[in-house]
C-alpha cells in the first residue's frame, strides 16, 4: 500500500513536472549533488539550495598563459577531454565540437575547453600546433595542459560525477567521449557523447538555450 | 541441325562469359563489404565515415592520384603505420604518425579496395596476392 502511495506521488510530480515544462521555455537541468542551507533574511528563515559548482583550477593554454577557474566566470563553456595522440575517439569527438566551434567562436561569452589527460606528451608547444591544425585561433577553445592528478581529479570528481550517478556506468572517464555543458554559475548543465553527432547537435541547441537563460537572468 | 548447334554453342559461351562477370562481380563485392567493415572498425574514427579526414590533422582519402601512384606504399603504411613523416595529400602536407593495424594480407587487400572504390574513388578490386607482392616490397 505505502508503495503504491509513493508510485502514485511520482507519477504526480512527472506529471506536473511535464506540464511544468510545456508552459515555460525549455530548461536545462541542473546536474550534481545539491545542498540545502537555512539562512536567516530579514529576520526570517529561508532555506535554499546549494548546487555543485566547478571548483577552482589552474592550468596552462595553448599560448602559454595560466587558466584558472575564474578566466571562465561569465561563460557558458563545453570541457571535454582528449589527448593529441590519441587515435580511437579523439579525432571523432573534435570532428564533432569542430561543429560546435564553429556556431559558437563568435559568440563573446562562450568557450570550449579540452583538458589533454596526457600534459607528459602534450606540452604546451605540442597544443599550439595541434590547434593550428584544426583550423583553431583566438581565445574561444582553449587546450588545457597541468597535472595529470588535477585534470584527472577535476574530471571525475567534477564534472562526471553525475553522469555515473545517473547511468551507473562505471569505467574510465576518458574512454568515454562526453562534451560536459556548464553555465555561468559553474554548474553542469547537461552531458553529450561527443561521439554521437545527434547528442552533438542536441548539445549545439542547448547552448543556445543556456546562453539565452543566463543572459535573461543577469538582466533581471 | 548446324545452326541449332552453332546457336546452342554461342548461348553456352554467352553464359560462361556472364557467369565470369558476375564471378569478378562478386568478388569485388565480398572485398568492398569485408573491407567496409574493417574501415569502420580500424580507420573511420580518424578518416572519417566519408574519407574526409580533420582539418589539417589527419589526411583524406580522397586523392585519386596518390592513391593509384602508391598503392604499394598503401598496404605498407596499413600493416607497420607510419611514423612522423610528411605526406602531401591533395597539395596539403599532413605530418604526424599513424598506427599500425597487423591485419592479414587478404584484410588489407579488402580495406584497400574499400577506400580505392569509395570517397569518389575508382580503381577496382585490390586481390590478396598483390598485397602479398606489396608487402614483400615494404621498408
Amino acid at each position: 500500500m505505502k508503495q503504491l502511495t509513493g508510485l502514485l506521488f511520482i507519477t504526480l510530480i512527472l506529471f506536473s513536472a511535464c506540464k511544468f515544462n510545456a508552459a515555460e521555455t525549455p530548461k536545462l537541468p541542473i546536474y550534481g549533488n545539491r545542498d540545502t542551507v537555512s539562512k536567516m533574511v530579514n529576520g526570517k528563515m529561508v532555506v535554499d539550495s546549494v548546487y555543485a559548482t566547478i571548483p577552482d583550477f589552474k592550468f596552462v593554454n595553448q599560448y602559454g598563459d595560466s587558466i584558472t577557474s575564474k578566466s571562465l566566470n561569465g561563460y557558458v563553456y563545453v570541457a571535454d577531454f582528449f589527448f593529441t595522440t590519441c587515435p580511437s575517439i579523439c579525432p571523432v569527438m573534435h570532428r564533432n565540437m569542430l561543429k560546435v566551434y564553429a556556431d559558437y567562436k563568435n559568440v563573446s561569452d562562450f568557450k570550449i575547453i579540452s583538458h589533454t589527460i596526457d600534459p607528459k606528451h602534450d606540452s604546451v608547444p605540442v597544443l599550439k600546433k595541434y590547434a593550428d591544425k584544426m583550423g583553431i585561433s583566438g581565445q574561444t577553445w582553449w587546450l588545457l595542459q597541468g597535472k595529470k592528478e588535477d585534470t584527472y581529479q577535476l574530471g571525475e570528481k567534477s564534472y562526471l560525477v553525475a553522469v555515473k550517478e545517473d547511468s551507473g556506468t562505471p569505467g574510465g572517464y576518458v574512454h568515454q567521449g562526453w562534451f560536459v555543458l556548464v553555465d555561468k554559475q559553474k554548474r553542469v548543465r547537461g552531458y553529450y557523447d561527443g561521439t554521437d553527432e545527434k547528442q552533438v547537435d542536441k548539445l549545439r541547441a542547448d547552448i543556445k538555450t543556456l546562453l539565452a537563460e543566463t543572459n535573461t537572468t543577469i538582466a533581471q | 541441325m548446324k545452326s541449332r548447334v552453332i546457336g546452342l554453342l554461342t548461348v553456352l559461351i554467352a553464359v560462361i562469359i556472364a557467369s565470369c562477370q558476375s564471378e569478378d562481380e562478386l568478388e569485388f563485392q565480398r572485398y568492398y563489404n569485408g573491407g567496409k567493415k574493417l574501415y569502420e572498425q580500424k580507420c573511420q574514427n580518424c578518416h572519417s565515415a566519408k574519407g574526409d579526414g580533420l582539418s589539417n590533422l589527419i589526411p583524406p582519402l580522397t586523392d585519386a592520384i596518390y592513391l593509384k601512384k602508391n598503392k604499394a606504399l598503401l598496404a605498407c603504411m596499413v600493416k607497420y603505420g607510419i611514423k612522423e613523416t610528411i605526406i602531401t595529400i591533395n597539395g596539403k602536407s599532413y605530418e604526424g604518425a599513424m598506427p599500425a593495424n597487423d591485419l592479414a594480407p587478404v584484410d588489407i587487400a579488402k580495406v584497400l579496395t574499400y577506400v580505392t572504390n569509395s570517397f569518389g574513388n575508382k580503381m577496382g578490386v585490390i586481390k590478396s596476392e598483390v598485397i602479398d607482392r606489396y608487402l614483400a616490397g615494404c621498408k
